[in-house]
């Protein structure tokens, strides 16, 4: 019986791969279907989650259907909201603005300095391979449970990744363009405004981009280690607890969503500032 | 006699590197009257784009007097004496064409309007007219090398420093622009320091050619143009072209016999 | 060499810049206490004080290095107080997770260069699963490999296996396709075979790019490793010591654990970083 079952699951997974496969073969040029292969194939893969978790009975502690968490998610969207305000809004996106401006901020400052540069990136570069969410313990106890700890331990992690880029960004002239403002007799800071910022902004928005994710686990993270009674970190770990495995299912789906958007939203404010780029230009 | 625009007497660079001194330059002796247009030609490593970056203050000599309108270079930069053509045309992506042109003139504090004025009067100069609104990277090769002339034209300076502006491009468009070059030199009376590796270019711009040679960096020879200031594209098969063309030649070989 | 000197300066001035803290963070503590007794500290005897506490707000840094020592040298490695010990027990799951991770994803990233369909498909959804915070779903794999059974290094080295797999298939993509058309429009003309081609010149044009992003899963596969020993139960891992010091406040505790990790961080990088000098040098790539 149970094979029959899994032949049932194969022959959807085949037939939607052999769709995928002529759609790919045949149009890949045409824009809507570049858009609906991929489409396609998130939906498959979710269909056969449905599939397999009620066809073989797989219990919902082990791993709920998407239709079950569908249904939580509905049902659940006030305390999703409140769990979403308390980490994205309050925690990942004050924590992201002020670690990535005093990044910026610190970033400018010691432009003028090669000696703190020659000393800070070395730093910077190695401080931000270490895994940082481990200071997180040490934020909590110093911030308090609520969203101030979450903020700071956001500051501490998009901050190097930000400093770094930026750096790189503000030495990435040519110097035919810095014998240019020469000519002209430019002040530092004609150079600086003119010149070195704009260049620097395809660095700089590297280093928001990577920030984006890096905030959301930071303060997603942080409350593992204590928070209020509400929150995505919190609300996770607590329903895991209970096996509430479809709430904890209906936060992680927040958590891609707010993910993906809060990137696409920094993607966007760079599109619009450095459309120049080879990059952009598409 | 009164002192040249540009006066160089002695002149010599030495770079310290790894495998110890390199002479860029000896004993560079020129003047340059107002309203000349000399151009500096010779292989590679002769020097000739090191002393138009000493006239610019780019490099500083390690001997030697320069005077560039009586001062000394660094002096002429800050007094924005001159503009500086680059080999690429080094426009920067995020700003338009007439933006580009507008750097140098909201460096130096220029009113906005004077600035509006400036930049569609030089992209006239250099049949860009329409082109303001468009971004350097929407623009061919050529036409962004003009652009950058008229970057370098924009504020008043007398003296217009290019170094090796047409070398990217080919030989159709380069031709071109150097008929334009010409047209925009009678127009405008500047003194133009241009350096060049093509010999028919050299003779065809120029009212004085500057032979240089390389190891140490020279001047070989100064050839006097006896072509007139009027010229069309096809004085190039005269006579006294080539035979101008051949004496370049000579002072070429010359130089890298010696 | 020129480097050592500022990078050196600027440890320090952090070094001072931590002790200053210490005694403005611990200077509290030390009033009170110093009020309970009815007296009064001089600012020398304060500064003293609120470098020797016991469970200071921010232990100063000779505390943490004290501390370091006593539960890494001065101690068994197979103490259930050795850093050393709880290293170990994440170093294996990480390595494990990254191992497992950078196979799968070199595999799939072999996958797309070849196949159109599995470009289209999976490279959206590879592309966008960076910037989602995945690491949220570690505890929820914990529990549930728990409770069917799967327990110890394996439910920790999936979810390593999980963030190192996404860094490594991006990169892995970019490198097999670095080369250009017309490096491969030369072996169309030699007629090679998809294989050849394969591992004549998309392999070798990809390892600067698989590199690069190894050093990322690697660092990534850490931080996995140490939130996957977060979950209440854990009791083993730098993850677990960190958890268990912040409910005992026990701050020296977490220092220590945090700079074992952070050593443990960069040399996992360091020696990612050398295997790849090696590598490249023995191409001929080296810079």
């Amino acid at each position: 019986m149970s094979l029959l079952k899994l032949l049932v699951v194969l022959a959807v997974w085949g037939g939607l791969w052999a769709l995928n496969a002529r759609l790919a073969a045949r149009g890949h040029h045409i824009r809507a279907i570049r858009l609906a292969v991929p489409v396609i194939f998130g939906l498959t893969l979710v269909l056969l989650w449905e599939m397999v978790v009620r066809l073989f009975g797989v219990s919902s502690v082990i791993l709920p259907a998407p239709s079950a968490i569908a249904q939580r998610f509905a049902a659940e969207t006030p305390t999703l909201w409140i769990d979403f305000v308390q980490t994205m809004l309050k925690g990942a996106l004050s924590g992201y603005v002020l670690g990535c401006g005093a990044a910026f901020v610190t970033a400018v400052l010691i432009d003028r300095s090669p000696f703190l540069q020659a000393g800070l990136l070395p730093v910077g570069n190695f401080v931000a391979a270490l895994p940082i969410v481990g200071i997180a313990p040490i934020l909590v106890m110093w911030f308090g449970f609520d969203w101030h700890s979450k903020a700071a331990v956001v500051v501490v992690m998009v901050f190097f990744p930000v400093l770094v880029n930026t750096v790189a960004g503000l030495q990435a002239t040519t110097a035919m363009q810095r014998d240019l403002m020469h000519t002209y007799a430019a002040s530092y800071w004609q150079g600086l405004v003119k010149l070195r910022l704009p260049a620097a902004m395809p660095f700089v928005f590297n280093g928001l981009k990577i920030a984006t994710t890096l905030a959301l686990i930071g303060a997603i993270v942080a409350e593992f280690f204590g928070s209020p009674t509400r929150g995505m970190g919190f609300r996770i770990s607590t329903e895991v607890g209970r096996l509430g495995l479809d709430m904890v299912w209906a936060e992680i789906t927040v958590a891609a969503i707010a993910g993906s958007v809060f990137y696409g939203a920094v993607s966007l404010i760079e599109k619009g500032v450095t459309f120049w780029h080879p990059s952009q230009r598409g | 006699m009164k002192t040249p625009v540009i006066n160089a007497k002695g002149v010599c660079l030495t770079f310290e590197t790894n495998d110890g001194p390199v002479q860029a330059l000896k004993d560079v002796d020129l003047g340059i009257e107002r309203g000349e247009f000399v151009s500096f030609i010779g292989p590679s490593g002769c020097g000739k784009t090191t002393f138009l970056r000493c006239i610019a203050g780019l490099e500083v000599p390690t001997g030697g007097t320069l005077t560039v309108n009586g001062l000394t270079p660094d002096e002429a930069r800050k007094a924005r004496s001159y503009g500086y053509v680059f080999q690429a045309a080094g426009l920067y992506p995020w700003r338009t064409i007439a933006g580009n042109i507008k750097l140098p003139l909201e460096i130096m504090g220029y009113s906005k309007a004077d600035q509006e004025k400036r930049v569609e009067k030089v992209l006239g100069l250099v049949e860009l007219d329409s082109f303001g609104k468009k971004f350097p990277w929407q623009l061919s090769g050529g036409m962004q090398q003009r652009a950058s002339i008229a970057r370098a034209l924009a504020f008043d300076a007398d003296i217009l420093l290019m170094d090796e502006p047409f070398g990217a491009l080919d030989e159709i468009v380069r031709d071109h622009l150097n008929e334009q070059l010409l047209a925009l030199w009678a127009r405008t009376q500047k003194t133009i320091g241009f350096v060049t590796h093509s010999i028919p270019e050299a003779v065809y711009l120029s009212t004085k050619i500057v032979v240089m040679s390389p190891r140490p960096g020279r001047i070989a020879e100064v050839i006097e143009s006896t072509l007139p200031r009027e010229r069309p594209l096809d004085i190039r098969e005269s006579p006294e072209f080539i035979a101008l063309a051949h004496r370049v030649r000579e002072g070429l070989r010359e130089g890298h016999d010696a | 060499m020129t480097k050592v000197v500022p990078v050196l300066t600027v440890i320090v001035a952090l070094v001072l810049i931590w002790y200053a803290a210490a005694v403005g963070m611990n200077a509290q503590w030390a009033r009170d206490q110093a009020a309970r007794a009815e007296t009064t500290l001089g600012f020398g005897e304060l500064v003293v004080d609120t470098w020797s506490q016991d469970r200071p707000v921010l232990p100063a840094p000779h505390q943490v290095a004290q501390g370091l020592y006593d539960s890494v040298l001065a101690i068994k490695p197979t103490s259930k107080r050795s850093l050393v010990y709880h290293g170990w027990i994440t170093l294996s799951a990480t390595l494990a997770g990254f191992g497992i991770g950078t196979l799968a994803g070199i595999a799939l990233a072999v996958g797309i260069v070849h196949s159109r369909a599995m470009d289209m498909s999976v490279m959206p959804w590879a592309i966008a699963s960076q910037t989602i915070p995945i690491l949220a779903i570690a505890p929820m794999i914990i529990v549930v490999l728990n409770s069917i059974g799967i327990s110890g290094l394996l439910p920790k080295a999936i979810i390593s296996a999980y963030l190192s797999f996404f860094p490594v298939v991006v990169g892995m993509v970019k490198g097999l396709r670095a080369p250009d058309a017309m490096q491969l429009d030369q072996m169309r003309t030699w007629s090679a075979t998809n294989s050849q081609t394969f591992w004549r010149l998309r392999l070798p044009s990809s390892m600067p790019y698989l590199f690069a992003s190894l050093k990322v899963a690697i660092a990534a596969a850490l931080v996995g490793t140490i939130v996957a020993e977060l979950p209440a139960g854990a009791t083993r891992g730098l993850g677990a010591r960190l958890l268990s010091g912040s409910y005992y406040g026990q701050t020296v505790q977490i220092w220590s654990a945090l700079f074992a990790a952070a050593a443990l961080a960069a040399a996992l990088v360091v020696i990612v970083g050398l295997i790849e000098r090696g590598v490249l040098k023995r191409m001929g790539m080296a810079q």
